[in-house]
């Protein structure tokens, strides 16, 4: 293999990979309706930013975001940590099989799940069914990310706290948990990312009044034509972007 | 009760309540009977599952199986030599390895209406195409096996990537200089020596690649329009549309079966998941 020839092909699937994005981006400031050029304006971003059902929809995926953010960091944080101490077949093969089914599977048994609950008790479906099963494929994200970075850490501090008298809760609080910090944000921040996104699971079990974001932007897409989707993707992606880039900073740290 | 026992039992509900037993309930479901309106009952039946004989839905689960099976052979070979290139590239690694991943963590959703806006009749391609005379009317170019094919390889590629580069970066070099200077020709070093110790590599990659692309929904919805209906928008269209729940959850856990006879395949080795 010859580097040159190597080279273009790398160079070649880069293009693949980000000139979709990146036309997208460039037409989102376009003036025109259509696809056509006509000269650089802000306009889809004062439609999308003024656009009062997509403005609801924004806060509702931020307030699911954080909800099921919170619970699964701290859920999982504790579970990874159990995890490491000693393993636990059943959860750890729950996990694992959680994470690769398919998300429609996920979507359906939770619908099926909901539903019977409410047969009984009179509750519909809304931002907390939402939260609940955002919570249930986060914590296995987090719990993965936690898990891999406690793998890599030095067991002999928290030995030495209990050593010179420490609780196991104070050796897991004061020594253990204050190195997790960097991997900690990494997966609060997997976790908010891919709730933001979620599509399939959230159509599923969300209420009339839980429109999210990423279902106002498939309406949308599903539609046709409208420039203002460009500009909201835009926003996603470079937000998204930078809490990544964020995320991946923390993760290289230590 | 344990410190650790106490750290566990949030998740363990959590593992119970919001997966195994909606699992439970999926699996119960795809045995019953649909009713007249809706719904689900007794008797008991097979007959969900006896309905994928049926070429209709048997076609359905064949198409699913072979576009994820087309996705998953141009993701290896597309994605192989991009992780080899990146291995030999030197200090610039950690930088090209994030640029493979960063559109991988953006928004899933997105990536896909990306290739919508460029695909579709007004979009850029038959725009461009149109106004620089090469064709009069727009191509087809959207709503078809081609899109959704594109659609999936794009969105799996990185996930391809990042586990052959895995693989790759541990090899020792010198044995690919060695094999060179054995008289060996670059073919045959590629199968002799790269590629039997890339194996754990691709055959993660595969896994990471063929699961979700058999399961999808999103990509085969939005590019593939009503033309291409794979499994996942079967199981979403019998649980939305068509009312017919026990057959939905028949086809779920026909999916399921096959992603955990992957997984297996995956991790008989030892090799943990998490």
């Amino acid at each position: 293999m010859r580097p040159t020839l190597l080279g273009l092909y790398a160079t070649l699937i880069y293009v693949f990979l980000h000139l979709p994005l990146v036309v997208l981006a460039i037409f989102s400031f376009n003036s025109s309706k259509l696809t056509h050029w006509q000269g650089a304006s802000l306009i889809w971003y004062q439609t999308a930013l003024t656009d009062p059902a997509l403005l609801e929809a924004t806060a509702n995926s931020l307030i699911i975001a954080t909800f099921s953010t919170i619970l699964a960091t701290i859920i999982g944080t504790l579970a990874a940590y159990a995890l490491w101490k000693q393993k636990a077949r059943w959860i750890t093969a729950s996990l694992s099989v959680s994470l690769v089914t398919p998300e429609i599977v996920t979507a359906i048994s939770l619908l099926a799940l909901f539903q019977i609950i409410f047969r009984t008790l009179s509750l519909q479906l809304g931002m907390h069914t939402v939260v609940l099963a955002h919570l249930s494929f986060c914590l296995v994200y987090v719990v993965m990310v936690i898990l891999a970075r406690l793998r890599t850490m030095d067991n002999t501090f928290e030995e030495a706290a209990q050593d010179l008298g420490a609780t196991p809760f104070e050796a897991f609080w004061h020594i253990t948990l204050p190195m997790l910090k960097p991997g900690i944000i990494a997966a609060a921040l997997l976790a908010f990312t891919t709730s933001l996104d979620d599509y399939v699971i959230t159509s599923l079990v969300a209420g009339v009044d839980s429109e999210t974001l990423p279902m106002i932007i498939y309406g949308m897409a599903r539609r046709g034509v409208n420039p203002a989707v460009n500009a909201i993707s835009t926003i996603i992606v470079v937000g998204l972007g930078v809490l990544i880039v964020i995320s991946q900073r923390l993760e290289q740290r230590t | 009760m344990s410190l650790r026992r106490i750290f566990l039992l949030p998740a363990s509900l959590v593992t119970i309540g919001l997966f195994l037993v909606p699992m439970t309930i999926v699996l119960a479901y795809s045995l019953m009977t649909r009713g007249p309106y809706g719904g689900q009952g007794l008797p008991l039946t097979l007959e969900n599952y006896q309905r994928f004989f049926d070429p209709l839905y048997g076609e359905i689960l064949l198409r699913s199986f072979w576009i994820a099976g087309e996705t998953t052979i141009l993701c290896l070979i597309l994605g192989f030599p991009l992780a080899w290139y990146i291995t030999r590239s030197g200090p610039r690694r950690d930088l090209l390895l994030q640029l493979v991943m960063l559109p991988f963590w953006t928004s899933f959703l997105v990536r896909t209406y990306a290739w919508v806006f460029l695909l579709r009749d007004t979009g850029l391609f038959n725009t461009i195409l149109m106004a620089t005379g090469i064709i009069s009317q727009p191509l087809p170019l959207l709503y078809n096996h081609g899109a959704v094919l594109l659609g999936l390889v794009y969105t799996s590629l990185p996930l391809a990537i990042l586990p052959i580069y895995s693989t790759l970066e541990r090899l020792d070099y010198s044995m690919v200089e060695a094999a060179a200077d054995l008289g060996a020709k670059p073919i045959t070093t590629l199968f002799k020596v790269i590629l039997p110790i890339a194996t754990p590599g691709l055959r993660a990659a595969a896994f990471l690649v063929f699961v979700p692309s058999l399961g999808t929904y999103l990509t085969s919805d939005l590019l593939g329009g009503g033309s291409t209906i794979l499994i996942g928008n079967l199981v979403q269209n019998q649980f939305t549309t068509a009312r017919d729940w026990p057959f939905g959850a028949a086809a779920s856990l026909i999916l399921m079966a096959i992603v955990l006879v992957g997984l297996w395949a995956v991790t008989r080795n030892g090799e943990d998941v998490l």
